[in-house]
């Protein structure tokens, strides 16, 4: 089961048909979708609302079905081989794409490549505690990231360096966190792009929130800018409670936010089969919400399920959920060892899906780009590269009296009384170097 | 001057913070049409809507995951737990995310959310109905937890929560609901992280907060009778808690005694018993002395009147603060 089954909600949407221009996807066809899918008050009120707009098994669920490629029924617009493919719905988003768009696709992808080449090798080194290697998800990141609007909001876990690079972060802000100097490390508000979470899903329910409180602006006042939220999690995290939860408050409240699954097929060293028996897709149907299924090595196919699923959002047709089906080509953390876990031959198979190898052969056979392109874009990498090693090493330790100073927003007795006796017990080492010197010199 | 239960005291400072702060929302579990399970947000949706006061799924971890979701994009939400042994399903997204995000995020994001929990026992209910949690959030840096003990705090107190810029879990001593008292909707009695002295005495401090206050001071009247002075601390605040005015009362008494409803072993009782040990040695005339829970889940209904602190107990360890 793929896309196809997945637009769950969207039976009239057979009726608009794959005619339907991807651009009023979301406003157009959606809208009697939703309705006839129980959407409306009074429908939701009598029962039997999901039942009634459900599609049956078999039957064709429309807009997002059309004409979907892929091996596995997932929407793939590019495929291993660098082949184009032409998609009644997803399609459209691709054509208004210019040749500077789709090389800055590339150097994306390329940069967050270099950059964790550059961490991977810090952590080696010492400089870092750890690092979380993103090589393999670059397409789903960039695919992602760069379908977002200035005012959108990016809920990450811990994995989502090409998505920060698309909010315009400097990646060195990223190691901070993990080079044990901030837990944060960048301002979230000025990039839309949250802090990192390291407890699993969590922060799909703050996106959720986030984005109800987005509806809330809105009608409050129509003149807010229309703004969706992504929230990035993993195959692993989908388990937790947390994410059924932020998927009942979302469908519940119509919340305009992008649920973004990276399956990335492994949680450390549990397979994807031990988190779910179906693929994550399915699920949406379980919320009415669509679901969309997309190759996640293809970043034009991520870009354009993205596009779709934020205007549905923003347009306020409430939430949607993207599987990118893609894979973690790395270690977990540097602290993991995949070889005791997974086989070389399934490494090797997802190596031939290479997100970046397949946009080079379509971007050299389009003659969108050249050697020298290429060949510039390294020695940019390198430079970012450089940039980011002389940011890290620049960055030494916090100091303990900021950790003092945010532990709450408004004065607190018993941090002032800590921190009191903090300086007082510091002070006390001064006295004694002083006096140490003094009697050093004394002696001399 | 109006006179009111608690739990109208309550319902009339979320009516304040509604009418005055647009930001401000309530969400949770049947508040709407019912008005919560104790009545407490009657009312309110009719008056506000349900926008303002929003029935939520039945989701603690979504409840308060998504008003710090809320809180992150300007918003004040003021959740409602259903009870107190139903908040741990919330527990990671109040200990590990909501208490963290402001030093998380090195001071540039806050989460003013605030969280209302009915707690305690003494009501005759069923399990998972009668705790008293507060320790384990206490112990939690990035949490204020406060408690008022009469309506002219509750009044007060709920709205002072909604407007600290922090987290504030607020909670409502259940068995208390129904205790009428005056409120004074003109003059706020204050910083409401400051405790109360509510009755002085002269030779032993007993420290309460919540539902044991109008215990204790059923107790100091009995040790009075007794020919004993008894000054009755009302916390109000368990964090911060306000040591100064303990100290300065134990200074004055010589003995202290601590009680909660809550088990004593790592319990709100030892911090303040031992911080005061340190504080005061040379003022005290005994060692602290905790009354408090036993070291078990809160007892069947039919014998939670020998779990609670009551009246005897509190005089039991008046006593033998008095006898060193
Ligand atoms: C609540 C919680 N439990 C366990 C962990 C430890 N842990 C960190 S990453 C991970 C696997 C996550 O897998 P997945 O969600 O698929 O994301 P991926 O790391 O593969 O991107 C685990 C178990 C955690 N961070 N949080």
């Amino acid at each position: 089961m793929g896309a196809a089954q997945q637009a769950a909600n969207g039976s009239s949407r057979a009726d608009a048909g794959p005619a339907t221009s991807a651009g009023s996807a979301a406003s157009g066809a959606d809208s009697p979708a939703r309705s006839q899918s129980g959407r409306s008050e009074s429908a939701r009120s009598q029962s039997g609302r999901s039942q009634a707009g459900r599609p049956q098994s078999g039957e064709s669920p429309g807009v997002l079905r059309s004409n979907t490629v892929g091996s596995d029924d997932s929407v793939q617009l590019l495929d291993e081989h660098g082949m184009l493919h032409h998609d009644g719905v997803f399609s459209p988003y691709i054509d208004k794409l210019s040749p500077d768009d789709l090389r800055g696709f590339y150097r994306d992808m390329a940069f967050v490549r270099r950059f964790d080449t550059e961490a991977t090798a810090l952590q080696r080194q010492g400089e870092l505690a750890l690092w979380v290697p993103v090589v393999g998800q670059e397409a789903a990141q960039i695919g992602s990231g760069r379908a977002m609007n200035k005012a959108d909001y990016a809920f990450p876990t811990y994995r989502e360096h090409g998505v920060a690079l698309t909010r315009g972060l400097d990646l060195a802000d990223l190691l901070k966190l993990f080079r044990g100097v901030s837990n944060g490390g960048w301002d979230p508000r000025g990039t839309n792009f949250h802090l990192y979470t390291l407890v699993l899903a969590a922060q799909t329910l703050h996106a959720v929130g986030y984005a109800m409180g987005i509806s809330r602006d809105l009608a409050a006042d129509p003149a807010t800018e229309p703004a969706a939220v992504v929230a990035y999690f993993g195959d692993g995290a989908s388990s937790e409670g947390d994410v059924h939860e932020s998927m009942v408050f979302a469908s519940s409240y119509d919340a305009p936010v992008v649920f973004f699954c990276q399956n990335n097929h492994w949680a450390i060293s549990v397979p994807f089969e031990v988190q779910s028996r179906i693929p994550l897709v399915n699920r949406a149907s379980g919320y009415d919400i669509p679901g969309i299924r997309v190759d996640g090595n293809d970043v034009l196919a991520v870009y354009a399920v993205t596009q779709w699923a934020l205007e549905h959002a923003r347009n306020g047709f409430g939430p949607v959920l993207i599987e990118a089906s893609t894979y973690r080509v790395g270690a977990h953390t540097t602290a993991d060892d995949p070889t005791k876990y997974r086989l070389n031959a399934e490494e090797e198979l997802w190596k031939t899906k290479d997100p970046l190898q397949r946009l080079e052969t379509y971007l050299r056979a389009e003659k969108l780009a050249d050697d020298g392109f290429f060949e510039q874009l390294k020695s940019d990498a390198d430079e970012l590269a450089a940039h980011v090693r002389r940011a890290t090493l620049a960055l030494d330790g916090a100091d303990i009296r900021q950790k003092f100073a945010s532990v709450y927003a408004q004065a607190h007795p018993l941090v002032a009384e800590e921190l009191a006796w903090f300086e007082n017990y510091e002070a006390s080492f001064a006295d004694a170097h002083t006096q140490t010197s003094e009697t050093q010199g004394g002696a001399a | 001057m109006k006179t009111m239960t608690m739990a109208k005291a309550i319902n009339e400072g979320l009516r304040a913070t509604l009418a005055n702060d647009p930001k401000s929302f309530l969400m949770g579990e049947d508040i709407g049409a019912l008005g919560g399970v104790y009545r407490v947000t009657e009312g309110l949706k009719k008056e506000f809507g349900a926008h303002r006061v929003m029935d939520t799924p039945l989701a603690e971890s979504g409840i308060v995951g998504t008003a710090l979701g809320m809180a992150l994009r300007g918003y004040r939400p003021i959740c409602e737990i259903q009870f107190d042994g139903f908040v741990f399903p919330a527990f990671n997204q109040i200990t590990t995310q909501l208490a963290k995000i402001h030093t998380r995020s090195d001071g540039q994001l806050s989460a003013p959310v605030v969280i209302r929990i009915p707690y305690g026992g003494g009501i005759g209910s069923i399990e998972h109905h009668s705790e008293s949690p507060e320790a384990l959030f206490a112990h939690t840096a990035g949490l204020r937890i406060i408690t008022p003990s009469n309506a002219n705090d509750a009044y007060w107190m709920i709205q002072q929560a909604v407007q600290c810029q922090d987290p504030v879990i607020y909670f409502e001593p259940k068995r208390r609901y129904w205790l009428k008292g005056e409120v004074d909707t003109e003059n706020s009695p204050g910083d409401p992280f400051k405790a109360h002295v509510v009755r002085e005495g002269s030779e032993a401090t007993l420290v309460v907060y919540g539902p044991l206050v109008p215990v204790a001071l059923a107790a100091a009247t009995a040790a009075a009778e007794d020919g004993h002075s008894v000054e009755v601390i009302d916390l109000r605040s368990i964090s911060p808690i306000d040591f100064d005015a303990v100290e300065a009362s134990v200074n004055k008494t010589g003995r202290l005694v601590v009680a909660h409803e809550a088990p004593t072993f790592g319990g709100i009782g030892g911090e303040i018993a031992s911080r005061i040990s340190e504080r005061c040695f040379y003022s005290l005339e005994a060692p602290a002395i905790r009354v408090g829970g036993f070291h078990m889940p809160y007892p069947v209904a039919s014998v939670e009147e020998h779990y609670l602190p009551d009246i005897d107990r509190m005089l039991e360890a008046l006593d033998r603060a008095f006898a060193f």
